[in-house]
């Protein structure tokens, strides 16, 4: 049998013919295009169908964005401008809308020399968040923290920020950063201080405001503290009214005279110079943080196995869903003084953050109560196994683990809130979207200019939608791979 | 003042008494001395009325109203807020305590001023609805817009106007609703709609913004009155009579040729017995509502009497160019009479 | 014989309402309930009297009074002198009408989108990707503005179609006119008609319209049935009958004697003075919004139909073809079942989305409930209290409808577990 050889079998070959590079349609540019652009009928009609959509939009669009006019003080001067660069009936952009209005679209009326103020609140926005959003990695916190310190910096500097603020900004990233790197934990003190001075920055007025709302939560703390041995649901009762006494009747007058001992105040801004980005951003940051412990609240509550709390939680949270955001807004302007005591009066952008708080709550206990339900039911085990009473055993094992796992959705329930806050301008906030935009067209010099307002407020809200979503996703991944 | 701005935006539990406390019932003027500042409700942006400019200030002929009465409260035409509202919040945020005084060019009806128990304290404009088209529509008057398209803003007294005008003259129209000025000019500026309705006075400010304002006419028929003043809530009759006469010097400042050039000049020196009393020369007038006796002069020197406000905002020299029409003096064959000062 | 209760050391104290368990959940109850009462007292007790201080009443009279405002085309019939209870009807029916017509869109849209993502055409996928994106990131009212403004802005006003040599053309065999206003469309005409039935409050269904809807919910019962006809062949044969051409005559046939005995025929809309009449105009403000509603919420749903998809894992569709499935059947009795349990809850918070959305109409003038009962009413009787808690409770009851309906919908294709 071993003897028979290629020679005397027809059919066996003992010599490879040579390697020969592969036919050109499997090749290179070609197989690619024939098997991602054109491997049948339908994809070759899809990809035409695509081609033709991507040319419809470009020639439409492309002359209208090659004509941008950057410089003009009237859509009419741009109308002039784009005639005669371009010839009669060339259409052209008029960005020179937001040259000239920009500051309005971002900061609304907050008085020009106080811009670095905002500016300064959000990037230590970012410091705050970066414990708890940037937590799993080293590199993205790092990385993260540069960022936002050099912008934060360089917009100051160009804002024109008076030295010693900058000296500030620069001391408090520097610390930040010290600490992302070594402890991120303590960096949380930080993020749990941020409330307090995000809202110093952005309203101004007296220091020792703050101040003495921190000792009321301290002494609150501390009256916790002193009884949770006793009972922690005493302690609890007995810390939030420790705490809520002190900001009825003590705080306001207490940093009234320390105010009048030592003076510690910036120039206040009335919330109605807030409009633009400014807004969104203020009102959207604000109902996530404020929402964030009511929705923990509500979310433990819809879990409990007691009929009438799981019961009011469930109306509460399905009310909210069940009703459109702008009817709640109607609510802050119309229906809210009819529900204080007579007499009580707050300003609109205070109103509209208490009902968005309220709006985003109810999604934010869905959101929680998905993470709690998430947790595995070992760990509910183990808690009880150690004889942790309900409230420790929450403290100190479930939540933890389940805000942690909860943080995707509540970045995407920012998200959400973040969009809708442009339905302020229904209850005549200057939102940036029709807001700024109508107040900017209602000067004869931009009047009927529609396209390149909403195309800039459009591609900052995409921006930062966009990057905050892609992040979330980020997150899930990540969680999801830890969880195998 | 500091406080409250920081303890209002701390905690909704801090505002419930942080919060600046203020009489939806009770003392405005005390209310509006001890906050230093007069909040005044104005449209969201109606240009000669009230609009805010590049840099965020307000000015126009109901804005120069609010600066009248601040400066005559508090002594400064600057200590003003305005609350931007639109034709849905305007009245809620006048009896909710909001603000203290309305100057949005709303008009005074009689349901507004018992039903929704508001004080209109007089008339700073008369008004009447009117219709804007196009010239090439060869349009000539109102009866002839059977079957058209309409722009209408709506919850305004006009949305019902119209509807109760086509239905006296048996004619159909389509409505185009919408919620703005801005909004509504641009629909008629893209012929989405055939005529563009609201007050006179608004239509000749619309047109006037117009790149083409020659191609547009205003058509002579006037369906309803439409006298626009401020207002104030029921029951606080001494703050009514704040603004009421606040607005009434004015219109009397004009009527005895007092001008913010030659009010001090007049103050010392002036013989007729009715601008010394005016101008606290004489009498103590503004003590009766709480008052110092110079009240009527720093109205009056805040932005110029009812004339100089006109002609600075909205008269013939402005863009906008209304002539005075009903709105000059009673003298001159108007309709504003100010009460005596006496 | 002892008495247990009588036993030593079980005897109630005080301090076990708090720290024994049996009781301590009966005294949280207590304390919240008393808590919640508290509060609630508290607002309503400030509402009287705040509403005292007004001079001000709460009560829904309002609703009978003469409304005074016209409403464009109103889905049934409506004029100035009506009561304001009959427009919030007509803004009800609005919302209705353009939720129900956003939710079929956006799911249709959305299922196409979410496959086409997965598609194996590299530059249709990135495109779909790119839609997708945008209208999730960009808030809604951008993009009902924007489509609102190309509308008015893009279209041509009706008079462009006048004269000798009009500026514009009618699409579609002349029967449909794109203008900024409105889309004229054709009515649909009887030369035969059979007159109406009346079910007072001036509503009325055409006679014509019964019959077609009776004709074709017979024929999809009696399809059903010819399905259940063939399953039942096949199951004994093994050999399906070919039903296609059954079902068709069916559904086809009574519906083409019934257009041939009423004389169906279309009425195009012609230019008549300002506008075009005769046709049935569809406002701007309404394609507007159902329009942005679509894209908009089509986006989530692509999303959502995408991760159905991609959820069902990779072996049944190997599995289905191993068993000869071709790819179009694979998707519909393998893929498809499986994947609607993961999209059906998201897609009904969508739908609910939706339908609070659609309250946006106030950006463009259509008037929904929100815009009648909750914005031309209440400006215009003042009844600020009354009129937005109605509204509220309108848009709460709709949505615990809608999700109520689809979690019927959502038990029927969960998986039976066994």
């Amino acid at each position: 049998m071993s003897d028979i050889h290629a020679q005397d079998v027809a059919f066996v070959r003992d010599s490879m013919i040579p390697e020969s590079p592969p036919p050109q349609r499997q090749a290179g540019v070609v197989k690619w295009l024939r098997e991602n652009l054109f491997s049948g009928p339908v994809n070759t009609v899809l990809t035409i169908l695509g081609l033709l959509i991507i040319w419809y939009l470009v020639s439409h669009f492309w002359d209208w964005f090659a004509h941008s006019v950057w410089n003009a003080e009237s859509l009419a001067q741009c109308r002039e401008i784009i005639a005669a660069t371009w010839g009669e009936g060339a259409r052209g952009a008029c960005w020179a809308v937001i040259r000239e209005r920009w500051h309005q679209y971002m900061f609304g009326f907050y008085p020009p020399a106080l811009y670095f103020r905002p500016v300064m609140a959000f990037g230590f926005l970012m410091v705050a968040l970066a414990p708890v959003l940037f937590s799993e990695s080293l590199r993205i916190r790092r990385y993260v923290l540069i960022v936002t310190a050099i912008a934060t910096l360089a917009l100051m500097l160009l804002l024109k920020a008076p030295a010693g603020w900058l000296a500030f900004a620069t001391a408090v990233f520097a610390a930040a950063l010290w600490l992302a790197e070594r402890q991120v934990a303590r960096l949380l003190v930080f993020s749990a201080l941020y409330p307090l001075l995000g809202v110093w920055l952005l309203w101004g007025g007296s220091l020792w405001g703050p101040i003495m709302v921190l000792g009321a939560i301290g002494l609150g703390w501390l009256a916790w503290r002193l009884l949770v041995g006793l009972s922690p649901l005493v302690a609890m009762i007995a810390g939030v009214a420790v705490t809520v006494g002190l900001l009825m009747f003590l705080v306001g007058p207490a940093a009234d005279d320390a105010e009048s001992l030592l003076s510690l105040s910036i120039i206040p801004v009335a919330s109605d110079q807030f409009g633009g980005f400014l807004l969104s951003i203020t009102i959207g940051v604000a109902g996530i943080a404020l929402s964030l412990p009511l929705g923990i609240i509500l979310a433990l509550a819809r879990r409990s196995d007691m009929f009438l709390v799981h019961t009011l939680a469930v109306v509460f949270i399905e009310f909210i869903r069940g009703v459109p955001l702008i009817s709640l807004l109607f609510v802050a302007s119309l229906l809210l003084n009819y529900f204080l005591p007579p007499g009580t009066n707050f300003d609109i952008i205070l109103r509209v953050i208490i009902m968005v708080t309220l709006f985003a709550a109810a999604y934010m206990a869905e959101v929680i109560r998905g993470g709690l339900a998430a947790l595995p039911r070992g760990q509910y085990e183990a808690a009880d196994a150690l004889g942790l009473d309900y409230w420790k055993a929450q403290r100190l094992i479930i939540l933890p683990q389940a805000l942690k796992i909860s943080i995707p959705g509540i970045v995407s329930t920012f998200i959400g809130m973040f969009k809708d806050t442009t339905l302020v301008v229904f209850v005549g906030l200057f939102d940036p979207l029709k807001g700024i935009s109508d107040f900017v067209r209602a000067n004869f010099a931009w009047k009927g200019i529609y396209w390149e307002p909403f195309i800039f407020v459009g591609a900052i809200f995409f921006i930062i939608c966009f990057s905050m979503s892609r992040y979330s996703m980020y997150l899930e991944r990540r969680l999801r791979r830890e969880h195998r | 003042m500091k406080k409250s701005v920081f303890l209002g935006s701390v905690a909704a539990l801090a505002a419930v008494t942080g919060g600046a406390a203020m009489a939806a019932e009770g003392d405005t003027l005390k209310a509006v001395k001890d906050r230093g500042e007069l909040i005044c409700g104005v449209n969201t942006g109606l240009v000669g009325f009230a609009a805010p400019d590049a840099s965020g200030n307000w000015t126009g002929f109901d804005v120069a109203v609010c600066k009248a009465v601040a400066a005559a409260v508090l002594g400064d035409p600057n200590k003003v807020k305005y609350v931007p509202t639109t034709g849905q919040t305007r009245f809620t945020a006048l009896s909710s305590g909001e603000v203290d005084v309305l100057a949005r060019n709303s008009t005074w009806t009689y349901s507004r001023d018992t039903d929704l128990k508001l004080d209109f304290i007089g008339v700073n404009y008369y008004d009447g609805q009117g219709f804007m088209v196009r010239k090439d529509l060869g349009v000539t008057s109102a009866k002839e817009l059977d079957g058209a398209t309409i722009c209408i803003q709506t919850g305004t007294t006009t949305e019902l106007n119209l509807a109760d005008y086509f239905k006296a003259n048996n004619m159909s129209y389509q409505p185009v609703n919408i919620d703005s000025n801005a909004e509504g000019e641009q629909q008629y500026m893209a012929g989405a709609c055939d005529a563009y309705t609201t007050d006179a006075s608004g239509l000749a400010a619309t047109r006037a913004a117009f790149a083409d304002p020659e191609n547009h006419i205003i058509l002579p028929e006037i369906i309803s009155k439409e006298p626009l003043g401020p207002a104030v809530r029921h029951g606080d009759n001494n703050w009514g009579d704040i603004v009421r006469w606040t607005l009434n010097a004015l219109i009397a400042a004009e009527e005895y040729g007092v001008t913010s050039t030659n009010i001090e000049e007049l103050a010392t020196n002036s013989e007729n017995p009715e601008v010394q009393r005016l101008l606290g020369a004489s009498d103590e007038l503004g003590a009766m509502m709480g008052l110092d006796k110079d009240w009527a002069k720093r109205a009056i020197l805040a932005s110029g009497n009812y004339g100089e406000i006109f002609a600075k905002t909205i008269g013939e020299e402005t863009p906008i160019g209304l002539a005075r029409g009903l709105n000059a003096q009673w003298t001159q064959g108007g309709l504003l009479y100010a009460p005596p000062f006496r | 014989m002892v008495d247990i209760s009588a036993q030593p050391g079980t005897s109630f104290r005080l301090s076990m309402l708090l720290y024994d368990r049996r009781y301590r959940s009966m005294t949280i109850q207590v304390i919240v309930f008393i808590l919640v009462m508290a509060a609630g007292w508290w607002l309503v007790d400030n509402t009287i009297r705040n509403l005292q201080a007004l001079g001000k009443d709460f009560n829904f009279g309002f609703l009978f009074q003469r409304a005074g405002y016209d409403i464009p085309s109103p889905p049934i019939p409506y004029n100035s002198d009506d009561t304001h209870l009959r427009a919030a009807i007509v803004g009800l029916l609005n919302t209705v009408i353009v939720s129900f017509l956003g939710c079929i869109a956006a799911t249709i849209l959305g299922i196409a989108v979410g496959v086409a993502r997965l598609s194996n055409n590299w530059l249709f996928a990135r495109l779909m990707t790119v839609y997708v994106e945008m209208f999730r990131n960009i808030p809604l009212l951008l993009w009902i503005l924007i489509v609102y403004a190309i509308f008015t802005e893009v279209l041509p006003p009706p008079n462009a179609y006048r004269g000798e040599n009009p500026a514009a053309s009618m699409i579609l065999f002349d029967n449909v006119a794109l203008t900024n206003r409105y889309t004229a469309i054709p009515t649909l005409g009887l030369t035969n008609d059979p007159g109406h039935l009346d079910l007072g409050y001036r509503i009325t269904v055409d006679w014509a319209t019964i019959a077609f809807a009776v004709v074709l919910i017979g024929g999809w019962f009696i399809r059903k049935a010819v399905l259940n006809w063939a399953q039942r062949v096949q199951d004994a044969t093994g050999d399906r009958p070919v039903t296609w051409w059954i079902n068709l005559g069916i559904m086809l046939v009574p519906s083409l004697l019934l257009i041939w005995y009423f004389g169906l025929h279309l009425i195009p809309p012609e230019l008549k003075g300002f506008n075009f009449v005769g046709g049935l105009n569809v406002q701007n403000g309404f394609v507007a919004l159902w329009l942005a509603l679509t894209l908009y919420t089509g986006a989530f749903i692509a999303e959502i139909v995408r991760g159905g998809i991609l959820a069902v894992s990779k072996g049944q569709t190997e599995a289905a073809y191993a068993l000869g499935l071709r790819p179009n059947k694979t998707m519909k009795l393998v893929i498809l079942p499986q994947a609607l349990r993961v999209i059906i809850p998201p897609l009904i918070s969508q739908y609910l989305n939706l339908t609070k959305n659609s309250s946006l109409a106030i950006a463009v003038g259509y008037m929904d409930l929100r815009g009648t009962l909750g914005g031309t009413t209440l400006n215009q009787t003042g009844r600020e209290l009354e009129a937005i808690l109605l509204m509220m409770l309108i848009y709460l009851a709709l949505s615990l409808l809608i999700s109520g309906g689809m979690n019927i919908y959502n038990s029927r294709v969960k998986l039976k577990e066994r």
